[in-house]
C-alpha cells in the first residue's frame, strides 16, 4: 500500500499524462466512474496551473487511508511564483492567465478536502483527497 | 502521443461532423478550433456537429474551447451541436461551473443530426 506514482509537468501533453495517471490509480482503487471523472478533471485543472504558472512542477497520487475508509490523494507542487492571495484565487471566475478563473475553485468542488500552501518567490503545494464511498 | 494529432472534419451536405476520440492536449485542441473554422469558412458548412462521446474528461480549457467554437461559429452563420456527453464528463463540467449554457446539445449523434437539420432548415439556403 502507499505506493506513489508521480508525473512531472513540463508541456501540455504532460497534463494528460498526469490525469491519466490519476484515472488509473482511482479506478485500481474502486472509484466509480463519475469519481474517476471528478479526480481526473481535478488533476487536469492542477496541473495546467502548474504548467501555466510555474512552468514546471511534479504531480504526485497516492493511496490513503483514514478510520478505515480508503480515498486517493493528489499533490501538486511547483516551485513558481507562489499565490500572494490564496483567497482572491480560490474565488470563481478570478484569473490572471488566459484560464477561466475556474481552475482552483473548480478543482476544489470536485474534491473532499483540498488544502493550498504557498509562499511568494519559494512555490506552491496543493494537497487535495478525495474518499471512496 | 503524437503532437501534430488532428482531429479529422467530415462533411455531409451543408453539416460538417467532427468525433473527438482522444485525450486532446491544449496544443492540439486549440488546433482543431483554428481547422474547424478555416473548414466552415471553406466549405460555407450551415452547421456543425461536434461528438464528445470518446472523451471522459473535459475539463475547463476544453470547455472553454468548445464555448468559444461555438461562439465563433456563430458569428460566422453556423450553428454548432455538442453531442454525446457522457454522464460523468455533464456532472464534473457542472461542478466545475462550466454549464455551456450558450451551446445546443443533443444526447447523441443521432438527435443531433435531427436538432441540427432542423436548425439548418431555418437558415435556408443564405442567397437573399
Amino acid at each position: 500500500m502507499a505506493q506513489s506514482k508521480t508525473a512531472v509537468i513540463r508541456s501540455d501533453l504532460d497534463i494528460v499524462i498526469a490525469r491519466t495517471m490519476a484515472r488509473d490509480t482511482a479506478r485500481a482503487l474502486g472509484f466509480g466512474a463519475i469519481d474517476q471523472a471528478r479526480i481526473a478533471t481535478a488533476v487536469s485543472e492542477l496541473a495546467r496551473n502548474i504548467f501555466l504558472y510555474a512552468g514546471t512542477g511534479n504531480v504526485t497520487v497516492r493511496e490513503v487511508e483514514k478510520l478505515g475508509r480508503k480515498g486517493i490523494e493528489i499533490v501538486c507542487e511547483d516551485q513558481g511564483p507562489g499565490i500572494p492571495n490564496i483567497d482572491l484565487v480560490m474565488q470563481d471566475g478570478y484569473s490572471t492567465s488566459r484560464g477561466m478563473g475556474m481552475g482552483l475553485p473548480g478543482a476544489r468542488r470536485l474534491m473532499d478536502e483540498f488544502v493550498i500552501r504557498s509562499q511568494e518567490g519559494v512555490g506552491t503545494t496543493i494537497t487535495c483527497r478525495k474518499w471512496r464511498n | 502521443m503524437d503532437s501534430s494529432l488532428r482531429i479529422p472534419i467530415l462533411k455531409i451536405g451543408d453539416i460538417l461532423i467532427a468525433s473527438i476520440q482522444v485525450a486532446l492536449h491544449d496544443a492540439s485542441a486549440v488546433q482543431f478550433k483554428d481547422d474547424l473554422l478555416q473548414k466552415i469558412h471553406d466549405t460555407r458548412a450551415k452547421g456543425v456537429i461536434i461528438d464528445l462521446t470518446a472523451l471522459d474528461v473535459v475539463d475547463s480549457f476544453i470547455g472553454r474551447l468548445i464555448a468559444d467554437i461555438a461562439a465563433m461559429a456563430g458569428l460566422m452563420g453556423t450553428r454548432v451541436v455538442l453531442t454525446g456527453l457522457q454522464p460523468a464528463v455533464a456532472i464534473t463540467l457542472v461542478e466545475l461551473g462550466l454549464e455551456l449554457p450558450r451551446v445546443l446539445t443533443a444526447l447523441n449523434l443521432e438527435k443531433g443530426l435531427s436538432v441540427m437539420q432542423r436548425l439548418t432548415a431555418e437558415i435556408g439556403d443564405g442567397s437573399v
